[in-house]
């Protein structure tokens, strides 16, 4: 597959030019506790066998693009596992409007 | 620095606890619970199993056979965690691990992915250009080194087993083990004697 394929996900962007030129970030901050909450509940739920990791990259991956690269890196976990969570009739949407 | 949580995504967060919690599915405590065990990772782990492999010739073959059964036994917690690779540096290949399509990292051995292995720019160009992402952390590798660059998945982590530096023969896997980063370990770096 190319980069100029139409049906190039957003979320493959291995090798693609749009960050040629960026340098990496040497960020090295531990996630902040919004982080490593969402991060907690993503192990629970998994280990109850409500999610799998692939599930929670499907969520993240519909993710629309402008929204995609706007949030944050647990922003779009947590966007994932609340949809899921709906999805599979676990929740309704009205417990998260 | 990665910027904060928007409000919305803040209420949403409470809301969805409030909603497992209603479920009974997830608590509080459980939250706090599961952070304090993956608080307690740490890249330590991963330098403990390095400086063994190189420092004893059976756990060196338990590790290339077998990594999740050498990380267990240099006490990383294993359990639902996914297959281990171990990706062995020569001088003539080196090994550079990354996630393209997200994040998956051996987190087991090294704890919470750095913020940088998460962004767009290591994702995107560590499998284009990686000797000039290497450049970027010091780390200049000799033209005739074949740079190997590995994706990870979610259902198969990867560790880099780096070569032992010269200058550290007779040292013991404690002293050994303090010169081998994370960074060494994910393959941005080499571990150096000062």
């Amino acid at each position: 597959m190319t980069e100029e394929s139409p049906n190039r996900a957003l979320h493959d962007i291995g090798g693609i030019a749009r960050f040629r030129c960026t340098p990496v970030e040497h960020d090295e901050a531990p996630p902040d506790a919004f982080g490593k909450k969402v991060d907690a509940i993503r192990q629970i739920l998994a280990q109850k066998k409500m999610m799998t990791v692939d599930e929670l990259r499907r969520g993240i991956e519909s993710i629309p693009e402008d929204e995609y690269f706007a949030l944050g890196y647990y922003e779009r976990w947590l966007r994932s596992i609340a949809a899921l969570m709906v999805e599979k009739g676990v929740i309704r949407q009205e417990d998260l409007a | 620095m990665a910027a904060p949580p928007s409000g919305a995504s803040l209420a949403l967060l409470e809301k969805l606890v409030a909603a497992l919690n209603a479920k009974g599915l997830v608590s509080e405590t459980e939250i706090a619970e599961r952070q304090a065990i993956t608080d307690r990772a740490s890249p330590e782990i991963g330098a403990r199993m390095v400086a063994r492999a190189w420092t004893d010739p059976e756990y060196y073959a338990l590790l290339m056979r077998d990594g999740k059964a050498a990380a267990e036994a240099a006490g990383a917690s294993m359990a639902g965690a996914p297959e281990l690779g171990v990706l062995e540096n020569t001088p003539k290949q080196h090994h550079l691990v990354v996630c393209t399509l997200c994040s998956c990292y051996p987190r087991a051995l090294l704890g919470y992915p750095p913020g940088w292995y998460k962004s767009f720019a290591y994702r995107s160009r560590a499998v284009r250009e990686p000797r000039a992402v290497l450049a970027e952390w010091g780390t200049q590798l000799a033209d005739d080194v074949e740079i190997r660059v590995v994706d990870s998945t979610a259902d198969y982590r990867w560790m880099v087993l780096p070569m032992r530096p010269k200058g550290t023969e007779g040292w013991s896997a404690e002293k050994l083990a303090a010169i081998v980063t994370r960074d060494a370990l994910v393959g941005v770096a080499v571990p150096r004697v000062e």
